[in-house]
């Protein structure tokens, strides 16, 4: 067993501190009966009871989880294809161009993708809502999707898939009872990658959206733009609980199938 | 006998799904990441008008060729003209790769230490940690922002510690300030500039630190001589991974930094929503891309060589 | 010049088609390339494999030879030549049609099925009925003694009962040949001996014809009845092991398999002695093929070659038709436990290496270190190699 040195273990916990506190804070400060920051009103879960009376809010969020449900899953299909054929088609043509797309994306700054994608939808005249949200996040996730994957096709051992058409399947048949099962968890850990990207998403979304269709990050923005509120705080601390228990979830899901996901040692 | 026996052995010929599975992801990437920014080109030559879209020449196939003719001669240069002229547009790009530059060393100096200490603990500890950096970036980047908002306050936590451990006189200000900006990029950026240095520690064969040793070389001036150069390509990952994207940041400089900082991605947002000026968004846009083109394409190239290598 | 019966003599079992005229192959390679970049990994090689034998492909590293292993899987495509199995082509037949099964080195065992899932994959694909798959994969778990074993995942078996699920894996589905790539490379000693024998008892009973890949020459002496040795992508010698240990042709071959002390001279004017060598003129038992004053190297194993503390009177030396006697010091001597291996230096400075069976205790043998000692061999000792 490595044992961390009195340095090393301070960095990690000087590091996680400043990772976790302003979370931690917010959370707490969601509880603040009192309205004022400055002033700590004892415990109380007033503000929660509002959120529930607050309609819009309510709305936006179940506007944005849909968005993150259809694009996660769309982003999840074509960055799962992307991905084998990156890995898997060798040198075919065109795939300096396709590579390119598929990694810039990943540091391509928002308010440019954000007003790209408006300007195309303006040029083809489509109304702006709800679809043209889950496509440009679908675009933005699929990215991610792609390069999650490539990693875990990298990994795998051929020698399975060699051995799977050695005893008579097929590439298509190997692929499916093969390589898709082991290569599942890096699969739903891509696509809740994609839905946390999705859910999070302000400045696409904002270039994007349409009437009727404002997310809840937008919601949330205009907002605080106007400074720092309770029912905000509580709002967050919802978020990050959900999400919280959602990322835990995965990976306890992901160390389940790592388990057999691993490549046999001899 | 080899010559009537030979048998020339073809690359089999991929099958229909096969070339699907290129094809539809390839498609869906030029029309949604590809068009657009040539659409954005297009706008950017264009002129405001007070019109349904906001734009002038529009394309319009209907007219023809005469149509097409009107539109090449309705395009111009004078949007850029404008970024040139106007001193405003050039101290706001200057600014933004400062700020983003000098965020990202912090973010190195920073994040290094805290990625060779997760190498350093024990094998299962360490999938912990990694869940644990994640952890922060799934939830919401908003809020975590927004967390910053209220902790900056000038009667938030921060002041009121600083006051409580006497270290101040007066509650300094730090909302509205680039203090806050950097505070912002370097706590929202950390999981990207960890992650892949820690990826990249993690595979240093310790055997190379022990031959080092064995040859005389004591553990700090190992760590410079061996580690740290063999750890390049996550620096660079890491470094490229954070400061391409802050350059044109919005969210932190508009929300922590106020007016005053006027960084590249509030200038598009600006000039879109408020001043509905589209071709000159445009054109900032378009300039901003020509700026990180190199080092975006030295991340792919840096990514490409990384998946061949492994 | 070797007749059909001195071949089939030299068969281990008296089992030797290839012998036979009249026979066919089961497998037939001709003038087989495979190229990578520019290199060769298989140059032009051309063989034949028979219906039940225990064919081996040895060779140094990067030989081919799992290249070559690979091509007849169809895991590989060749860049000339062809490979004929029962008569048919296989050149256009994809691997997963080919009536071939692999054993991998790794065994590529199925990480998120059982080993009864594993073993039943390849008659899934068959389209089999249930019961009769289930039936057929009991039957290869008895085979391989892993009954109790059928509902386990890989990663909850040892090694060795992994190597037995790969096995039983490749063997359910009775191809025509199975090839197994180094399977007993990741073994340790003990089990590697009794796996090389169960091994060939399986394929015995089975009837089977088994290609096997291995770098480790006493594993093919073992298990094969016939060694194909190879060299950078080309075959040099292809013969059952005695054939391969005691008419190795060429020094390579006789310097790959074993030890081996050699000789280089010129063929004497009577033709059956060379004439020249570090040890003086050598005698040899029958007629050398090469003509009068060719260059030729004379071989001789370590374990013909005599030690004895005293030199032979001359009467003696002919009755045993020495080739040679000189007076050598012992240099060396590596114990083995079963034998030793003697390091000698001839008075006329030439190295030499003997080996002999400890039929005493090490403590009482009666050569020591730095002892004066005559080195000789008998005639037919000598094998005279003209390459």
């Amino acid at each position: 067993m490595r044992k961390l040195s009195a340095f090393n273990l301070a960095t990690l916990c000087i590091g996680m501190a400043f990772l976790y506190l302003p979370i931690v804070i917010l959370v707490i400060y969601s509880f603040n009966a009192s309205r004022l920051v400055a002033v700590w009103g004892g415990w109380s879960m007033h503000w929660y009871a509002e959120l529930a009376g607050d309609a819009p809010l309510l709305e936006a969020a179940f506007i944005s989880l849909r968005v993150a449900l259809v694009s996660a899953s769309a982003a999840t299909l074509l960055g799962t294809l992307a991905a084998v054929a990156l890995v898997r088609f060798g040198r075919f043509r065109g795939r300096l161009l396709f590579a390119a797309m598929i990694y810039a994306p990943l540091v391509m700054p928002e308010v440019i993708t954000g007003l790209s994608m408006l300007l195309l939808f303006v040029a083809l005249a489509v109304d702006r809502g709800f679809w043209t949200v889950v496509v440009a996040h679908t675009t933005m996730a699929m990215c991610f999707v792609a390069v999650v994957v490539q990693a875990r096709l990298i990994d795998f051992d051929m020698s399975l898939e060699e051995a799977a058409m050695d005893l008579g399947a097929s590439p298509a048949r190997t692929f499916m009872t093969v390589t898709l099962p082991l290569i599942l968890p890096a699969i739903a850990a891509s696509w809740m990658l994609a839905f946390a990207l999705s859910l999070d998403d302000l400045v696409i979304a904002s270039f994007t959206t349409g009437p009727g269709a404002t997310t809840l990050p937008i919601r949330i923005y205009s907002q605080v733009r106007l400074g720092v509120s309770p029912e905000m705080n509580a709002v967050c601390s919802i978020m990050v609980g959900v999400v919280g228990v959602a990322v835990i979830g995965a990976s306890l899901l992901t160390k389940l199938g790592a388990a057999r996901g691993a490549p046999t040692p001899a | 006998m080899t010559s009537d026996a030979r048998m020339t052995m073809q690359k089999p010929k991929r099958s229909f799904v096969a070339k699907l599975v290129v094809r539809i992801p390839y498609a869906w990437l030029i029309a949604f990441f590809l068009a657009p920014f040539l659409i954005v080109l297009k706008i950017s030559l264009s002129q405001t008008a007070i019109a349904q879209p906001p734009y002038t020449p529009a394309f319009d196939l209907a007219a023809g060729w005469h149509g097409i003719a009107r539109f090449f001669a309705g395009l111009s240069l004078d949007n850029y003209a404008l970024l040139g002229s106007d001193p405003l547009y050039s101290l706001s790009y200057v600014k933004s790769v400062g700020i983003a530059a000098l965020s990202t060393a912090l973010l190195l100096i920073i994040g290094y230490p805290i990625a060779y200490a997760m190498t350093r603990a024990p094998r299962k500890a360490q999938a912990v940690l990694v869940l644990l950096v994640i952890l922060p970036f799934w939830t919401s980047f908003l809020i975590r922002i927004y967390a910053w908002m209220n902790i900056l306050q000038h009667d938030g936590p921060l002041n009121r510690l600083l006051l409580a451990l006497d270290l101040v006189r007066e509650p300094p200000v730090w909302l509205s300030t680039n203090t806050a900006v950097y505070i912002g990029i370097v706590y929202s950026y950390l999981p990207f500039m960890v992650l892949p240095l820690y990826a990249t520690l993690e595979k240093l064969d310790q055997s190379l630190l022990e031959a080092a040793a064995d040859l005389g070389c004591p553990r700090w001036k190992a760590f410079w001589l061996v580690t740290v150069p063999l750890s390049a390509p996550g620096i660079v990952a890491g470094a490229l991974l954070c400061f391409i994207p802050a350059v044109g940041e919005f969210v932190i400089p508009d929300l922590l930094g106020g007016s005053r900082t006027a960084m590249i991605g509030q200038t598009i947002w600006t000039e879109f929503f408020a001043n509905k000026d589209w071709p000159t968004a445009s054109a900032v846009a378009v300039v901003l891309v020509c700026l990180l083109v190199t080092p975006i394409v030295i991340f792919q190239h840096q990514t490409m060589r990384g998946v061949e290598r492994d | 010049m070797q007749t059909v019966e001195s071949k089939t003599g030299l068969a281990k079992r008296g089992f030797a088609p290839w012998a036979d005229r009249a026979l066919q192959p089961l497998l037939r390679i001709e003038g087989l390339t495979k190229r990578f970049g520019a290199d060769a990994a298989v140059d032009g090689l051309s063989l034949d494999i028979y219906q039940g034998e225990f064919f081996a492909l040895l060779g140094p590293s990067g030989c081919g030879k799992t290249t070559l292993l690979r091509l007849i899987a169809g895991f590989e495509r060749a860049n000339a030549g062809r490979i004929v199995l029962d008569g048919v082509d296989l050149a256009p037949v994809p691997p997963h049609r080919r009536p071939v099964n692999m054993m991998f080195q790794s065994y590529a065992l199925f990480p998120h099925l059982t080993v009864e899932g594993n073993i039943g994959f390849g008659l899934k694909r068959e389209g089999l009925p249930k019961a009769q798959i289930a039936e057929r994969v009991a039957e290869m778990l008895a085979l391989v003694r892993l009954e109790d074993f059928g509902a386990r995942k890989p990663h909850e078996l040892s090694g060795g009962q992994r190597q037995r699920v790969a096995l039983a894996r490749s063997l359910v589905k009775r191809p025509r040949v199975l090839l197994l790539d180094e399977p007993m490379a990741a073994l340790d000693k003990k089990l590697r001996g009794e796996t090389q024998f169960e091994l060939m008892d399986l394929q015995r009973r089975l009837g089977l014809t088994f290609i096997i890949v291995t770098h480790d020459q006493s594993e093919a002496m073992t298990v094969a009845d016939r060694i194909a040795v190879m060299d950078r992508g080309r075959l040099i010698q292809m013969a059952p092991p005695a054939e391969i240990y005691e008419q190795p042709n060429s020094r390579w071959v006789a310097d790959f398999i074993g030890s081996v002390n050699l000789f280089e001279g010129r063929v004497g004017a009577d033709g059956t002695s060379v004439e020249g060598t570090a040890l003086g003129r050598l005698r040899v038992a029958a007629r050398i093929a090469a003509e009068p004053g060719a260059t030729v190297w004379v071989a001789v194993r370590p374990e013909k070659l005599r030690i004895a503390p005293n030199p032979m009177a001359p009467d003696q030396q002919s009755a045993l038709d020495t080739a040679a006697a000189a007076a050598a010091t012992l240099v060396d001597i590596a114990y083995l436990g079963d034998l030793s291996i003697y390091r000698l230096r001839t008075d006329g400075g030439v190295s030499l290496q003997a080996t002999r069976a400890n039929t005493g205790p090490f403590a009482e043998r009666s050569i020591g270190a730095n002892a004066k000692v005559w080195v000789s061999f008998a005639c037919d000792a000598a094998i005279v190699l003209t390459r």
